[in-house]
């Protein structure tokens, strides 16, 4: 329990709350309308009084944005992680458990998958699908299931080879129980590595899927939408940039902190 | 040595107090330590792990401080040459790099991690050589081939190009010490040198090492678990426990009358070979503190007349693939034509050195490892023609306790699940009956209760191999294999658990294959006892024929290696027959000749042709 009080564990707690936070309530402070209101005589304005941290180039409130696209942002990347967890799991354990003849095929279909950039690969998937929120989200699922599934095998074939293991075939587990007892619980650690740095890269993958116009469509607020939007005016507003990278920034850094901890609460060695 | 003025003593450690650095404040790793080592003279730490032993020797050298450790306080003088004693914990780091490896030797634990296998043996041995002594290249190699043949090592020439990876363990070993004596350091610390050796390779190494330090009268701090290499290699002894050392003495007297109580507790737990000498029995050792341990009984296979565990012409071999197309170019012939026969009740050990195949034939009778032929009949059932079903269900009867007590254990999973599992996996008991019967398992094996909910981590090595056998039992099988089931613990937790493994034997008419490296610990624990060599079994027979009138020429050079626990029967010999282990790697389609064994007594079979 201690460690999960250390001040690394707090301050990665309350940044990912302060974020879902935001994500879930907002839409209940904020009208939707506040994130696509256009002021043309308020464009690119500075923080003030009256726009906090200012406007962007088409006079939109910038404070409202990102609140708002917390919660597009954070959805697609949580459930394009999901996706691929739920995907490259079992494909994973399957390959390094039962080795052979199946993990042969099921990695050469991983490598090829692999050979091709992640980005490419969610971009082509979801041009083939057409550009929504909900095939951006199989999109980056279906881009990020080879390298989980790459990572929980390798896993998978280090605890396969370790005696306890052995020992409990030698003691009559069947594979299924062998798979639920033995194996799943010995790779959650780095598996909850790879899900949160995922989630991260997730954010940023949907970000460039949105400014290739083949992830979410403006007028939508999403942090990568912003980014991607704020690039003519660097010089101009620097704000329009750093307003939603500051907001990718704390929840990456909340994420990987959180990850951190949560990897040593699940392991019994050092709790 | 009488008349010889009395000495400065070569190095005088005083107080030493070391530290490291914990979660809650600094954990003591060494605690007020004073002895001395004397010039010429070798003095041997002895302690089990935990004691601080490598740590005392590792601050010396200042190495401690890599590990996160502090030398808190104490002096640590030593007396360089003919000059004034200087106080090495005072030392400069700087100054201390000179001293290393110059003044002061050291031969580590590992001889497979203690060379860089990027360098080749010549590059690593004339490092010191240049860097304390400024020699050019071809000085430098000319003495590097000195060093080498000093060490014994044969054709020196062509070792100096070679990479570690093209050298036995034993061999590595002499390339380390060789580097440890190239600059003629006047005090040589080695650590655990000979551990990770096989018993003939040890006796070797121990000869070495004494012959070194006789003719350049260099002295040696000696750290080892092993009591037995101790009574032959020390003049004096340093006993540590805890961090603390519980008495120190000439070794002739620690041995025939130990002061401390932890140093007669220590002497009780080694077996000593040839203590077993007609006796009938396998016979649990005398703890002193514990209570008299019960007999064991005779080998009972006359008793039931029928074998529990039949194996005939087991083989194993091991495609070596290579080439583009990954063919098959040869076989590892790790298990060739093993047969022998186990009685109910009774102990049979497999005793041989690493890569003889012992452990492959345990795993091949549980197939665990799929044989390439033979027969295993385990109670009257064909183990060999089953289906994965049929495996299943036969694993019931035959149990493996495993050598790492610290892998062997799920280390997300609490012991009582661990225990439980073999159970549920047969569903051999439910709800109340099953905690009754985890209760008992654990009662039985000497465990608290409470331990059931703790995770393996949370206990100590020779607890693990507790949970480990009380898993093995819970299922009530007819045999137990052990793979080096002891080798892995403190020699005091290893008496306990051969005590303890005797005691359920006795109680459940339980079966063991003992699979072990340690002749000293079979002799105690077998009825009968095979000894492998190269994949066969190259001698059969009961404890007595084995240990009394070894036949085969490998039993005896087996026999020969192990160090007695007796400071008065000292056996190393300073001189070395270099045999190494020929490959067991044989070309497809290589046919070995089936053994013919000849029955020399009743029971006991030598192996015939080579």
């Amino acid at each position: 329990m201690r460690k999960f009080l250390s001040a690394k564990a707090l301050i990665g707690l309350a940044l990912v709350l302060t974020v879902v936070a935001v994500a879930i309530l907002a839409p209940f402070f904020i009208a939707p309308e506040r994130a696509t209101q256009m002021v043309m005589s308020a464009r690119l304005q500075p923080p003030s009084l009256a726009y906090p941290l200012g406007t962007d180039q088409l006079g939109r409130d910038l404070l409202a944005r990102v609140m708002l696209g917390a919660q597009t942002s954070l959805m697609i990347a949580v459930l394009a992680v999901g996706m691929s967890i739920v995907l490259g799991l079992p494909l994973g354990i399957i390959s390094g458990y039962f080795g052979g003849r199946i993990d042969n095929v099921l990695m050469r279909i991983i490598d090829a998958l692999l050979s091709f950039p992640a980005l490419l690969l969610a971009l082509t998937i979801s041009a083939v699908l057409g550009p929504n929120l909900q095939n951006t989200i199989i999109a980056i699922g279906i881009a990020f299931t080879p390298f989980l599934a790459r990572i929980v095998r390798g896993e998978a074939l280090r605890v396969v080879q370790m005696p306890y293991v052995e020992a409990a075939r030698a003691a009559g587990t069947r594979d299924v129980q062998m798979i639920l007892r033995h194996i799943l619980p010995n790779i959650m650690p780095a598996l909850i590595v790879q899900a949160t740095i995922s989630l991260a890269f997730a954010v940023l993958a949907e970000a460039a899927l949105s400014f290739l116009g083949l992830g979410t469509q403006p007028p939508m607020a999403s942090w990568g939408l912003m980014i991607q939007a704020s690039r003519q005016f660097l010089d101009l507003a620097p704000w329009t940039a750093l307003v939603p990278g500051a907001a990718l920034a704390i929840t990456i850094l909340g994420l990987n902190l959180l990850g951190d901890v949560l990897r040593d609460v699940l392991d019994p060695r050092v709790r | 040595m009488l008349d010889q003025t009395p000495q400065q003593p070569l190095v005088s450690i005083e107080n030493l107090r070391v530290e490291f650095d914990g979660e809650s404040g600094p954990i003591v790793g060494v605690k007020d330590v004073s002895f001395t080592v004397n010039p010429g003279e070798t003095v041997c730490v002895v302690g089990e792990s935990g004691s601080g032993k490598s740590v005392t020797s590792l601050s010396l050298l200042r190495l401690v401080e890599f590990g996160g450790g502090r030398i808190v306080s104490g002096r640590l003088w030593f007396r360089p040459g003919e000059g004034e004693a200087i106080d090495l914990a005072q030392m400069p780091a700087e100054k201390m790099i000179d001293l290393r490896g110059d003044r002061i030797g050291m031969i580590f634990q590992e001889p497979m991690t203690a060379l860089n296998p990027v360098f080749t043996i010549g590059r690593q041995l004339t490092d010191g050589l240049r860097r304390h002594r400024g020699l050019p290249a071809s000085e430098a190699d000319a003495r590097a081939i000195e060093l080498l043949r000093e060490v014994r090592l044969p054709e020196p020439e062509r070792r100096l190009r070679q990479y570690p990876h093209e050298l036995s363990g034993g061999m590595r070993q002499r390339v380390v010490i060789a580097m440890a004596m190239a600059c003629r350091p006047q005090l040589l610390i080695a650590d655990e040198p000979t551990t990770a050796l096989d018993v003939t390779i040890q006796a070797e190494i121990l000869g070495l090492i004494k012959r070194l330090k006789r003719e350049f009268g260099m002295a040696v701090l000696f750290i080892t678990h092993d009591m037995a290499v101790v009574a032959q290699l020390a003049d004096r002894v340093v006993v540590m426990r805890h961090g603390e050392k519980v008495e120190d003495g000439p070794v002739e007297r620690i041995f025939a009358d130990p002061q401390a109580d932890y140093t007669k507790a220590l002497l009780a737990s080694v077996p000593k070979l040839g203590e077993m000498r007609g006796k009938l029995a396998p016979e649990p050792l005398r703890i002193p503190g514990a209570p008299e341990p019960a007999a064991q009984k005779p080998a009972s296979r006359s008793e039931t007349g029928r074998a529990v565990l039949s194996v005939k012409g087991l083989t194993t071999r091991f495609p070596v693939k290579g080439g583009l197309l990954r063919r098959v170019v040869a076989n590892v012939h790790a298990v060739e034509n093993v047969s022998f026969e186990l009685g109910h009740g009774e102990t049979l050990a497999l005793v041989g050195e690493s890569g003889c195949g012992k452990s492959t034939t345990a795993r091949s009778i549980l197939r665990l490892v799929e044989p390439t032929s033979g027969d295993v009949v385990m109670d009257g059932q064909d183990i060999l023609g089953l289906d994965a079903g049929g495996l299943r269900r036969a694993r019931r009867n035959m149990q493996m306790v495993f050598q790492d007590p610290f892998a062997s254990l799920n280390p997300f999973m609490r012991l009582r699940k661990q225990v439980a599992e073999p159970i549920l996996n047969f569903d051999l008991a439910r709800g109340s009956e099953l905690d009754d019967r985890i209760a008992f398992l654990f009662d039985r094996v000497g465990l608290p209760r409470d331990f059931m909910r703790r995770f393996p981590h949370e206990l100590s090595g020779g607890q693990r191999q507790r949970v480990a056998i009380a898993r093995a039992l819970s299922v009530n099988p007819k045999l137990i294999i052990a793979d080096e089931a002891v080798s892995a613990l403190d020699v005091s937790v290893q008496a306990q658990v051969l005590n303890l493994l005797m005691e359920l034997q006795a109680e459940f008419g339980l079966s063991y294959l003992f699979i072990s490296h340690d002749m000293a610990v079979v002799e105690r624990v077998s009825h009968r006892v095979g000894v492998m060599y190269l994949g066969r079994i190259v001698e059969i027979g009961s404890r007595a024929d084995i240990f009394e009138d070894p036949r085969h020429s490998y039993t005896r050079a087996l026999l020969a290696g192990v160090p007695i626990a007796d400071p008065t029967k000292r056996t190393l010999k300073e001189s070395i027959e270099f045999k190494p282990l020929p490959s067991p790697v044989f070309p497809v389609g290589e046919a070995r000749p089936a053994p013919v064994y000849e029955e020399v007594a009743p029971g006991h079979f030598v192996l015939g042709n080579e």
